[in-house]
């Protein structure tokens, strides 16, 4: 009975998720769908990202490369079972088993990448980790434009439309409950502590080393899966969708929504996307407008939009229920159905 | 007093050196805490004192000699293990974790006793949420024990001096040492201020039965609280005893106290001496 109710507890935001995100797929139109698919991948790159760069203060510029790194071993695998028929069911609902498979590898090889490029460059203190990051987004993409393997610089095409609203707003709850979760959690306090100073949180029992390389890891596994939901959803698999724009795409979105912040990460995502859909003639200005509203943000408002605080820390005292206690349902579901 | 010297330290330096580069920053520094001891040390700036602290909390390794903590061989230790071991410590310039609450501040420092880990932090296992009960109830303690109750939900920034620095003294005692380092707890606090502090820290020595190593700038105060003291300067002890017998030496007088000093004048020493 009490192992039943902290289950229940514990898969509460997806349990409401499930149905609500299912209504969606099948009500709305495709149009509007990809938009809101496109949004809910942003999602969560960006509250993955703000795992590294909001909560533990390191600065990473090199996201998209993680997001490649599942993005392809998502769509190898889905290539491999494309057209099989496996356990006798159709192709297409064979590829539909498949795709949990292939996100999960995609999560995995991503996080792999991350304690390769993390464990050297967080045992330095200071920007390396930007530096680092960035040469790594470049390598992959050179690796990739360079391996026929993996398609080249035309990438791979031909990949079934898998991802639906259901998968990415599983994915994107999946990804903020675990944001809201381990913010709300002893390990998220470590982290924050490292932001705050390095110096102090080792001084207090804080191994920096150790909790910076896991929070990269984490967040390089949920840019994982970010990159096999797009590729799934654009139905092409290819390096310039990975390129150091996507990186910096997604450190505008943390920027903007405040460094630390969750539901600051969401709004932010989900603003940009839809701006930008509805800017579609003006794409090409996109850096531009990007560096613009940076320069903006940092002279007027340099703690992004809800600073190191969440949405509901800014309304009104009396609607305030002052923050759900860690064990509470809310600590997951915050901005619950962040892309529904 | 004759039972506890017998007791085993806590801490014991046995000519820990320090050099950066071509300076030699602490020389030959011997140092034993009992356990319940009061220890202060003194000196003017630029004496090593922080370098001391820094040598034995492992946020420089010595460059020779040993950090001996509770019989075990520390030298060399990352500080996070050398806090897990039993020292804790406030620092001279104040820093708390700024952007967190005071409650949170004191429940980093109460982390490593937690046995959830990552994943039963997603999961919200009730193993997860017992660990987060038991610290928060730890960390409120600690908060009450200093007086801080009333900012429990207050951002660390917006306490008033005096506040941070008492949230800096429940924060190291949360992560539970039985050695807390003070690194001038009373710096930048009126006369009266620190010796409530002082008297603030012997009632935590009593009550909670560690040992307490205090920097101190104001050699009155350290005075009044201290059972023994050490005086550093440029790198060397220069003597070490009961606060009287500190008193009368004639090399501190002259290193640090100056002729003043007998005249019972305060001569504030210049400001930034490198430590």
């Amino acid at each position: 009975m009490r192992g039943a109710r902290i289950a229940l507890r514990s898969a509460l935001p997806f349990l409401v998720g499930l149905p609500v995100l299912w209504l969606l797929d099948v009500s709305l139109p495709v149009g509007y769908a990809i938009i809101l698919m496109s949004a809910g991948v942003n999602v969560i790159m960006a509250v993955s990202l703000n795992v590294v760069n909001g909560f533990t203060g390191q600065f990473s510029i090199g996201h998209a490369g993680f997001m490649a790194v599942g993005a392809y071993t998502a769509t190898k695998i889905t290539m491999a079972v494309h057209g099989a028929q496996l356990f006798g069911l159709s192709p297409a609902a064979s590829s539909q088993l498949a795709f949990p498979f292939a996100l999960a590898a995609g999560m995995a090889t991503a996080a792999i990448a991350g304690v390769v490029v993390g464990l050297p460059s967080l045992r330095l203190r200071g920007d390396y980790l930007a530096i680092v990051t960035l040469g790594f987004n470049e390598i992959i993409r050179v690796v990739i434009e360079n391996t026929p393997f993996l398609g080249q610089a035309t990438g791979i095409s031909g990949l079934p439309r898998l991802t639906s609203v259901v998968w990415v707003g599983m994915g994107a709850l999946f990804t903020v409950a675990m944001a809201r979760r381990l913010g709300a959690s002893t390990h998220g306090r470590a982290l924050l502590a490292i932001r705050e100073d390095e110096v102090a949180a080792e001084a207090m029992g804080v191994d920096t080393v150790s909790y910076k390389v896991r929070a990269f890891v984490i967040a390089s596994a949920f840019a994982g899966l970010a990159g096999g939901l797009l590729v799934h959803l654009i139905q092409l698999c290819t390096p310039r969708s990975f390129t150091f724009i996507k990186s910096f795409e997604a450190v505008v979105m943390v920027v903007l929504g405040g460094m630390g912040s969750v539901t600051g990460s969401i709004v932010s995502a989900l603003l940009l996307t839809f701006a930008l859909e509805g800017l579609r003639e003006a794409q090409q200005y996109r850096m531009v407008g990007y560096s613009i509203l940076l320069i903006v943000l940092m002279l007027t408002r340099p703690t992004g939009i809800f600073g190191t605080r969440e949405i509901w820390d800014l309304l009104p005292r009396r609607f305030r229920t002052r923050g759900p206690p860690p064990g509470s349902p809310l600590a997951g579901a915050g901005g619950g159905g962040g892309s529904a | 007093m004759t039972a506890l010297a017998e007791t085993a330290p806590v801490l014991e330096a046995r000519k820990v050196t320090v050099r950066f580069g071509g300076l030699k920053a602490l020389a030959d520094f011997d140092l034993v805490v009992r356990p319940r001891e009061l220890v202060g040390m003194i000196g003017p700036n630029g004496a090593g004192k922080t370098t001391a602290f820094n040598a034995v909390t492992g946020v420089y390794p010595p460059t020779a000699g040993d950090v001996i903590l509770n019989g075990e061989r520390v030298n060399g230790r990352r500080p996070h293990q050398i806090c897990i071991l039993g020292i804790a410590r406030t620092f001279q310039n104040i820093r708390l974790f700024k952007e967190l609450t005071a409650l949170d501040n004191v429940r980093v420092a109460c982390h490593h006793g937690r046995r959830a880990g990552f994943a039963a932090a997603f999961l919200l296992t009730p193993g997860f949420t017992r660990d987060e009960a038991r610290i928060t109830r730890r960390a409120e303690e600690h908060l009450a024990l200093m007086g801080l109750s009333h900012r429990r939900d207050a951002l660390a920034r917006n306490l008033p001096y005096g506040e941070q620095r008492r949230l800096e003294i429940a924060r190291a005692l949360a992560t539970g040492p039985k050695l807390l380092c003070l690194d001038e707890p009373a710096a930048g606090m009126n006369a009266s201020e620190k010796v409530a502090l002082m008297e603030l820290i012997r009632k935590i020595r009593d009550e909670l039965g560690l040992a307490v190593l205090v920097i101190e700038h104001d050699m009155r105060v350290v005075m009044g609280v201290s059972e023994r003291l050490v005086v550093l300067d440029h790198g060397l002890t220069i003597a070490r005893g009961t606060p009287e017998e500190v008193r009368r030496d004639p090399k501190v007088i002259e290193a640090y106290l100056g002729e003043s000093y007998l005249e019972e004048k305060h001569i504030p020493i210049p400001a930034g001496g490198a430590q």
